[in-house]
């Protein structure tokens, strides 16, 4: 009876995921395998060999790639280097980092699309030193920048978080035991925050691969992503069980790239160090 | 006495503006269990962490064997540590974890498995090799902290508070297990903790720390039987601590009393701290004594009873194995050789540490 009780307080979640990323997931499954009559078709998912989905999706990739690679890049040493700084400025660094995300995401590329338009400020910086003016605006570099700066704190802090689990007497210990900085570092340091890039990257790689909005404002509909694809196919070609096929297909990328971090994880986090 | 092996030579060190030592000179012999005894807070993990390399002094030089090692960093020096939280690699298996050291100095695979047998044989784990820290438990993490160690042959272990963790009984195991094992590797062990008993039934030399200074050092003993000044007197077991004077020579006065006792050379008439361990005070008839008191509490400690004797102004702690009852009025007396007279303190750290009873 108390049992039972208890799991009733979960009845507004259950009616939640149900109604809102059970059914529609069911209706896109629905949608991906029917034609507009209804009768059952694999052609919108296999839609994605067509040359312009598959342009779109390998580009997707690519950048998102190249999105979580500099990511990666840039927040690894400033974990540690978060971490090595006094408690109290810890604190203020982390709370520098996570500030933008407090602010609206499309406010945030918004501010981008005129910072790096063709009149922008940059380029009247450039004008102003008597350079050519480039192009920045509607390019994949673009793009890619403005990926890296929204999900920037969604690789830091669960790499910051991972470093500042390491005791320092388990840094002492290595040291002690005759490892030289970088082995510590390699032998040590690396592999107790191999979980934290692990969740940092897909946390990153799976946003920057479905993004669309991004792509939207500052790649101004010169750069084709599979999330814009299937944007188009819904919105302006209502052709949802195009859309819907597709939809599939990024979510089998999508599942799949987790399987495979976490797989790897794994492995890298137990014995094979040596 | 076996030769020198370190020496610390006027250490100080100092944290933003808080000096932890001061002036420290210690010297550490070959094959020596050295305790360094004393409160948080007194210098005693500093001191540790400046030979293991962790803390460089502000001034003050550290001799390795003769050799001047104050900057060398930790992956340089011939000396090992176990840490208070055992400090395990937990990503690594047990064997992988012993093995660390002797991987970073590149030993043959044989002479690393042979070495990890020896070592897991030597901590009573034997077969633990395939694994994880999680599984074993605190008592078990700490002897594969000190298998990690000591497989690297170290001239000299430093141990900060190993079983400050660990409970009573697995506590006084692991001190025999310490002991045995200096006695089976023959080496160096400088041991931080601030258990006395820990200390007496370790040690071959305790060195009492307090405040950044070195108050006494000694074999267990000297230390318990002749405490220095009042804080080692109090901080190593329990002591009464009165007030006195020393008339000449052989005789002592205190709460009213001329009394003789066996100490010279303080003088005549000087003010000293007079310092009787509990279990030194005899009770017996009132009339038996040099002073009469009434008990004022009993306690029942299973070993003696613990009581308290309000004579002459003072309330005496004894520890004795016969029962007196609260009420009972007694005589109070304590042979000469067993009241130690002291100077009193000259400075803060020489004090008995004030605590309410």
């Amino acid at each position: 009876m108390y049992k039972w009780k208890r799991q009733f307080l979960s009845g507004p979640y259950v009616v939640w995921i149900a109604g809102f990323i059970i059914l529609p997931i069911l209706t896109i499954f629905y949608y991906g395998i029917t034609d507009s009559s209804g009768s059952f078709t694999l052609a919108n998912i296999f839609a994605i060999a067509e040359p312009i989905h598959m342009k779109a999706l390998l580009l997707s990739l690519k950048l998102a790639l190249l999105c979580t690679a500099f990511c990666l890049i840039l927040s690894y040493p400033l974990a540690m280097i978060l971490n090595n700084l006094h408690l109290k400025q810890q604190s203020f660094v982390v709370f520098i980092f996570v500030l933008p995300m407090w602010m609206n995401f499309m406010l945030r590329i918004l501010a981008w699309q005129l910072l790096l338009s063709n009149n922008g400020i940059l380029n009247t910086i450039l004008e102003g030193l008597g350079m050519p003016k480039l192009q920045l605006l509607n390019t994949p570099s673009a793009v890619v920048f403005g990926m890296v700066y929204d999900f920037l704190p969604f690789m830091i802090l669960p790499i910051y978080n991972a470093m500042g689990r390491i005791q320092r007497d388990v840094v002492d210990a290595a040291r002690d035991l005759g490892a030289s900085e970088l082995q510590v570092f390699l032998k040590i340091i690396l592999p107790l925050t191999i979980s934290g890039v692990i969740s940092g990257i897909i946390m990153v790689f799976v946003p920057a691969l479905t993004s669309f909005v991004i792509s939207n404002l500052l790649g101004g509909g010169k750069v084709l992503l599979i999330g814009n694809v299937i944007e188009q196919e819904f919105m302006q070609n209502m052709d949802w069980n195009m859309g819907s096929g597709l939809s599939i297909v990024l979510m089998i990328f999508v599942v799949a790239s987790m399987a495979f971090m976490n797989a790897h994880g794994s492995e890298e986090g137990g014995g094979a160090v040596w | 006495m076996p030769k020198e092996l370190i020496h610390l030579s006027h250490i100080t060190k100092s944290y933003e503006t808080a000096v932890i030592l001061d002036d420290l000179d210690l010297h550490i012999r070959e094959n020596e269990f050295m305790t360094l005894l004393g409160p948080s807070g007194c210098g005693k993990t500093t001191t540790l962490r400046l030979l293991g390399g962790f803390e460089t002094p502000d001034a003050g030089q550290i001799f390795f064997d003769g050799t001047d090692i104050t900057s060398l960093p930790p992956n340089e020096r011939k000396l090992n540590t176990v840490f208070q939280k055992y400090a395990l690699f937990t990503h690594m298996s047990i064997a992988e974890n012993i093995a660390f050291g002797l991987k970073i100095s590149k030993k043959s695979k044989t002479y690393i498995d042979d070495k990890i047998k020896y070592a897991l044989k030597l901590v009573n784990l034997e077969g633990y090799e395939k694994r994880s820290v999680d599984s074993l438990s605190g008592g078990q993490q700490q002897r594969i902290a000190i298998a990690r160690a000591i497989v690297n042959e170290p001239k000299v272990l430093l141990l900060d508070e190993p079983l400050g963790a660990l409970d009573l009984k697995l506590r006084q195991d692991m001190q025999y297990e310490l002991i045995r094992l200096k006695e089976e590797l023959g080496i160096t062990f400088v041991y931080v903790t601030h258990d006395q008993e820990e200390a007496l039934t370790m040690s071959d030399t305790i060195v009492v720390m307090n405040q950044g200074y070195i108050q006494q050092i000694g074999t267990p003993e000297d230390i318990y039987n002749e405490p220095a000044n009042a804080f080692v007197a109090d901080f190593i077991g329990e002591s009464n601590i009165i007030d006195g004077r020393m008339l000449q020579d052989r005789l002592v006065e205190f709460l009213g009393v001329q009394i003789t006792c066996v100490d010279t050379g303080f003088g005549q008439n000087q003010p000293v701290d007079v310092v009787i361990r509990p279990e030194d005070v005899e009770l017996s008839d009132p009339a038996n004594g040099f002073m009469e008191g009434d008990v004022i509490s009993t306690i029942f400690k299973g070993v003696h009873y613990e009581i308290e004797v309000h004579a002459n102004g003072y309330d005496w702690l004894v520890h004795t194995t016969k029962m007196f009852p609260v009420g009972a009025h007694v005589g109070i007396h304590v042979i000469p050789f067993n009241i130690h007279i002291m100077n009193k303190p000259e400075s803060n750290d020489e004090k008995a540490v004030e605590s309410d009873v």
